[in-house]
């Protein structure tokens, strides 16, 4: 009865968004704020805060686990109100359901001594150009800067981190081994003179040694992302399987792209990609996907 | 190590036992009181010291020019930028 007159006085497009989610409490819903990456302005916080303050009934709201503020307890009533008034400072409504939902992302690389590929420009990228589009079930992005991979792109539906390519030249080198002493993965071992001597299967490049090297005898060949498909978590998690590495960062939105396309194809209703791999099997997702992309 | 010529530092710090970042920032304060050109010799714990220390270092711009295994531990010369 209630939901007869709320679809009287809701802007209904609003809740498909679904961004509205619907509480224990008679009438209350939960308001799922968007936050692409995780990074937000203060005037966007003090809005929010504003905002919550004046509407949430139940006094609070809660940092979700994909990074959006939620103010809880919002009466069905205030929806409008809501919405408009965040809109005053560009704050969007995120999703739920089965969709493509807000790219989440470390700090990356601006601050962070850590990062190679920048996070924060390619979530907010990905998210205009795919967020909400429709799919068999849900379907979450994350962006990581490096291998140490903040942002577990291994529970990521689809999930891209920053990898770079180091490169070694003798002429520099003097032997100091502080190469092999910051790689934490043994794939740098000192010769008798102290040079390195690169065991490539054991590198995740990280780029360490290029940051570690005091004469630069290490640098960068390139730079790029990792790509992890079919990850998830829940009930019965599933750890993505790498499809590629170093992807260029100019062709992430075709990836992106190429992948929807493919999950809404091959995917059943209510299955996630990686259940979707399991069943016809990651070869043919390689083949259709990842194939056009090698070369690159 | 293929670097011959003796070099005299011009002040050092022993950090044995100091963690990072302290280590680190102790280093930077102690570059900050050097002059451009000036050696400094820095005494570093192995693993996450020599790890992180010398990386943060070479940010900042400046160069290490020798690195020594000392017992349990290692000899940093750095020259100030
Ligand atoms: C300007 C100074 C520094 C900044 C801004 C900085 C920033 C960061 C950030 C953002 C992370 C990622 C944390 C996360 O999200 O989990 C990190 C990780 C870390 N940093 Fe720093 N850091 C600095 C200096 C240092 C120094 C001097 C050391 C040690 C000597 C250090 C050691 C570490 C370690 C061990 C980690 C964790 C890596 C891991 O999770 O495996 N950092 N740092
Ligand atoms: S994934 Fe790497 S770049 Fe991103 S926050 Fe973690 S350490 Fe920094
Ligand atoms: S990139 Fe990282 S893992 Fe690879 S050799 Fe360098 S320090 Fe080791
Ligand atoms: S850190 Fe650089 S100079 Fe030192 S051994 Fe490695 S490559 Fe050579």
């Amino acid at each position: 009865m209630a939901e007869k007159t709320a679809t009287q006085r809701i802007d209904f497009n609003e809740l498909k968004s679904g961004g509205f989610i619907k509480q224990n409490q008679k009438d209350l819903f939960t308001v799922r704020l968007k936050v692409p990456g995780g990074r937000i302005t203060p005037d966007k916080m003090m809005k929010i805060a504003e905002v919550a303050k004046k509407y949430s009934r139940m006094g609070y709201c809660h940092l979700s686990f994909r990074q959006s503020v939620e103010i809880i307890g919002v009466h069905i009533d205030d929806f409008d109100t809501v919405v408009k008034e965040l809109a005053a400072v560009g704050q969007k409504i995120a999703s739920c359901g089965p969709r493509v939902r807000v790219p989440t992302a470390c700090g990356g690389c601006e601050y962070n001594p850590n990062g190679i590929m920048d996070t924060q420009s390619k979530a907010l990228e990905v998210d205009e150009k795919f967020f909400g589009i429709p799919c068999p079930h849900k379907f979450k992005m994350g962006f990581s800067g490096c291998p140490i991979d903040c942002t577990r792109t291994r529970e990521m539906d689809l999930g891209f981190q920053g990898v770079v390519y180091p490169v070694w030249g003798k002429d520099l080198c003097n032997g100091c081994t502080l190469c092999a002493k910051a790689c934490q993965e043994g794939a740098i071992v000192p010769d008798k003179e102290g040079r390195p001597i690169f065991d490539e299967s054991k590198c995740v490049y990280c780029g360490d040694c290029i940051r570690a090297c005091p004469t630069d005898a290490w640098k960068d060949k390139k730079k790029g992302w990792l790509v992890r498909t079919g990850g998830k978590h829940g009930r019965h998690p599933r750890e993505a399987n790498e499809v590629l590495n170093f992807l260029p960062d100019n062709k992430v939105d075709d990836f992106v792209a190429a992948t929807v396309k493919w999950y809404k194809e091959n995917g059943k209703p209510k299955e996630r990609i990686g259940s979707c791999i399991d069943r016809v099997g990651l070869e043919k997702f390689k083949k259709e996907v990842v194939g056009a992309f090698l070369k690159a | 190590m293929v670097n011959e010529e003796k070099i005299i530092p011009d002040d050092k710090i022993d950090l044995r036992g100091v963690l990072c970042p302290i280590n680190f920032v102790k280093t930077k304060l102690k570059l900050e009181m050097m002059d451009a050109g000036q050696v400094l010799e820095v005494i570093l714990d192995d693993g996450e010291p020599l790890r992180s220390v010398p990386r943060s270092i070479k940010e900042e711009g400046h160069k290490i020019i020798k690195v020594e295994n000392i017992e349990n531990a290692y000899r940093l010369l750095i020259r100030k930028a």
